[in-house]
């Protein structure tokens, strides 16, 4: 009798523990999946296409290697590191406001327009405020007016939604394109540098609007607002009324609805706070990268932010990891492209790759069935995986 | 800037109205033909979305499926030019052997593209807005990846497209001779847009296969109940849209113009989406509502090639040119929430179906 039950019993225990494991590990084991899958699947692709198109003769396997050698060795060292922080930085940003209308439930697309128009407001304080102001004063008023521009490009898509249902999706897109031309019109008009022979603005270190360098050579303090944005953002989404009532619209709006919270008011403010993230995030990048907005420029942070939302899981903490990976990604993208003689483009075609593995949720498949072949039930329960399929 | 205070305290508003109303009739010819032929690639990308989502399935990656054929028709144009030859064109739209292998290719790079998002929406049913960012998202990756590979080789394209000259007496006929012309100027794929537009307009609302796929959009449960097989399709749906939106992104790169470059969409998969919901999901409607859009591109175009003279020359002198540029857009958001509390989508539109007997 006892024997079969103590037999049994440890088998039953150990199951309990590896489950245990197992759903703890998997937030980060399937990212982790689905970016190693996606690296296979780009090395086979960088074979192929350095054989085809290339002009190599033959395919040339160990391309890939040296590309990805080369990308690791771009991070990998003490100025790797520093531009993996500076090119994290909008991305964490900009995440966080991405990842905030996921778990309200709402697609903004319009991360590139909230980028510029957040550029356009930060450098139209650094020509008017920095000419005569201090840098004490002009950096924290550019920095507003990057956020108070952001959120009025996310409050639009917001208001328009909540008033007549327009989709966001839509509306963001559309709003990207004005807002790549009132950029435009902004630098060949009301913030164009005096005497410049094309549409160009001036240099915020000229006007006082530069963060300062706080980390190795070009390491701007902008690390420091996108680190302390992560756990602000957290306590917003998980220790304030604001953040119940997203994350309850998210999770069954009609259920919100019903219990009294007042859904398009959440839209509106939502939409608002992604806005003013993304545009802190095109503040940030001006005065701390670029300096200066020249003719044709343009951003790719707003669809990086939606690949680092749905890779951090919407989670400011996530959100922080998969961030900081993307810009590693961006940054040894350069070094890549210089040694391997692979375009930095590959680091786009990777995101969409990493993404389709992360939503068909490779590992979880990968488990069920060969629990299935093994006739014992599956690992990680459906429901759980079901709610983290839903990522938006 | 400020000039247009004072500029409009000397203006006659009413002049200038009667001034922008004789300029749009003497330039109508003009600005009609760039309208239809600006909305040929809207309305391919809104007859995707109405084929995706009057059978349940939300398709935002139309954009990067447009840009995707965009790219792979010029490319295996150019590469099909290298190998073949141009050749002699036809005496009918300057076809080449090139531009037609090149067509082909776009077309089922289309449909290929248009399979993933199927798998994705219909079999894994992942979130169908992620599956269609994903495909913007790697559409521009992997084109811009591969144009800067071949970029190196400085390749010239297989030319483009001709357009369809409407003979001389047709289009000075009187009163109709403009419209005419406006509509039948166009290469070969704006002409079959056109007629592919009447076409889906009769099978959607007439055909037995019109009728099923609006029963799996509204009701797939009651759509199987009797016999139909949603799954199938949805995937039918999905793929055959892909053909139409590349032919739109081949309309960008073969017909408009002989090149590709990055981002060459410019956001036009989406203002067919919006034309879709303003059109009511339905193929006429699509269209009308894509010829608004792109009216705002006709009527820019046109100020640009022959401005307006007079106290109207002088207002629009104050506008800056940015504004016509950023005007479809803002047009398409502004008619979008003009619209849209009139104009419902199918009932099941993005939600995964999945059999009763697979839970």
């Amino acid at each position: 009798m006892s024997g079969p039950v103590t037999k049994r019993r440890p088998a039953r225990h150990r199951n309990a523990i590896v489950n245990a494991i197992v759903a703890s590990a998997q937030p980060i084991a399937e990212p982790l999946v689905a970016i190693l899958l996606a690296l296979l699947v780009g090395a086979v692709g960088i074979t192929m296409l350095s054989g085809l198109l290339a002009g190599h003769s033959s395919f040339d396997v160990g391309l890939p290697v040296a590309a990805y050698l080369a990308l690791l060795g771009g991070v990998a060292s003490p100025n790797g590191f520093t531009s993996t922080l500076v090119y994290a930085t909008p991305l964490i940003l900009a995440g966080l406001g991405v990842g905030l209308g996921f778990k309200a439930g709402l697609f903004n697309i319009g991360g590139r327009g909230q980028f510029l128009f957040g550029t356009v407001g930060a450098m139209a304080v650094a020509t008017t405020v920095g000419t005569t102001q201090s840098s004490y004063i002009t950096v924290p008023l550019a920095l507003l007016a990057g956020a108070a521009f952001g959120a009025v490009a996310g409050f639009i898509p917001g208001f328009l939604k909540a008033t007549s249902g327009a989709h966001e999706v839509v509306t963001t897109i559309m709003l990207n394109y004005v807002f790549v031309f009132v950029t435009y019109w902004a630098i060949s008009g009301p913030l164009v540098l005096p005497n410049a022979h094309q549409p160009i603005t001036a240099d915020v270190t000229t006007r006082n609007a530069a963060l300062p360098i706080i980390l190795g050579r070009d390491g701007n303090a902008g690390i420091l607002l996108a680190l302390a944005a992560v756990p602000i953002i957290w306590f917003l989404l998980y220790r304030t009324t604001l953040g119940f009532e997203i994350r309850s619209a998210g999770a069954n709006p009609d259920a919100a609805r019903y219990g009294g919270m007042k859904t398009s008011r959440l839209i509106v403010l939502t939409m608002s706070i992604a806005g003013l993230m993304c545009g802190l995030a095109g503040a940030t990048t001006l005065m701390g990268v670029v300096h200066q907005i020249a003719p044709g420029y343009d951003t790719t942070v707003g669809f990086d932010a939606i690949t680092v939302a749905l890779l951090g899981r919407s989670n400011p903490i996530g959100i922080l990891f998969s961030g900081l990976l993307l810009g590693a990604m961006r940054a040894g993208s350069q070094s890549m492209q210089v040694q391997a003689g692979v375009p930095a483009e590959l680091v786009d075609a990777l995101q969409a790759i990493i993404l389709v593995f992360l939503v068909v949720n490779a590992l979880r498949r990968w488990l069920d069935r060969r629990a299935a072949k093994r006739g014992s039930t599956p690992l990680i329960d459906a429901d759980a995986a079901q709610a983290a399929e839903g990522v938006a | 800037m400020n000039g247009i205070p004072q500029a409009l305290d000397a203006l006659p508003i009413l002049g200038v109205v009667f001034q922008f109303l004789g300029y749009t009739l003497a330039n109508i010819g003009y600005m009609s033909q760039t309208t239809v032929a600006v909305a040929v690639p809207i309305t391919l990308a809104a007859l995707t979305g109405v084929l995706c989502e009057r059978s349940g399935v939300v398709n935002i990656g139309i954009e990067g499926i447009m840009l995707t054929a965009a790219f792979v028709g010029w490319m295996v144009g150019v590469a099909a030019a290298g190998i073949l030859g141009a050749g002699a064109p036809l005496p009918f739209f300057g076809v080449t052997l090139p531009l037609l292998v090149g067509l082909v290719a776009a077309i089922l790079v289309g449909m290929l593209v248009s399979l993933l998002h199927a798998w994705l929406a219909i079999s894994m049913r992942v979130d169908q807005i992620i599956s269609g960012t994903i495909i913007n998202i790697g559409a521009v990756g992997i084109t811009g990846y591969v144009y800067t590979l071949i970029a190196s080789q400085s390749p010239t394209g297989a030319g483009s497209f001709a357009q369809y000259q409407v003979p001389k007496e047709v289009a000075d006929l009187p009163l109709v001779g403009w419209l005419i012309n406006a509509v039948l100027s166009q290469g070969p794929i704006g002409l079959s847009a056109i007629v592919i537009v009447i076409i889906l307009q009769v099978m959607l609302f007439r055909s037995r296969w019109g009728l099923r796929t609006r029963a799996a959009g509204e009701h797939p449960r009651a759509a199987e109940t009797v016999g139909i097989d949603v799954i199938r399709l949805r995937y039918q749906n999905v793929v055959m849209s892909g053909a139409l939106a590349a032919l739109g992104g081949a309309w960008l790169s073969m017909e408009q113009t002989n090149n590709f470059n990055a981002d060459m969409t410019a956001g036009r998969g989406f203002i067919g989406l919006a034309a879709m919901i303003v059109g009511r999901w339905t193929p006429l409607g699509a269209f009308g509502a894509a010829l608004l859009f792109a009216s705002a591109t006709g009527l820019s175009t046109s100020l640009e090639i022959s401005p307006p003279t007079g106290q109207l020359g002088q207002l629009m002198g104050h506008v800056p040119g940015e504004f016509w540029e950023a005007l479809p857009y803002i047009i398409t958001i502004v008619i979008l929430a003009g619209v849209i509390g009139r104009s419902i989508a199918p009932a099941a539109d993005g939600q995964p179906y999945e059999r009763e007997s697979a839970s």
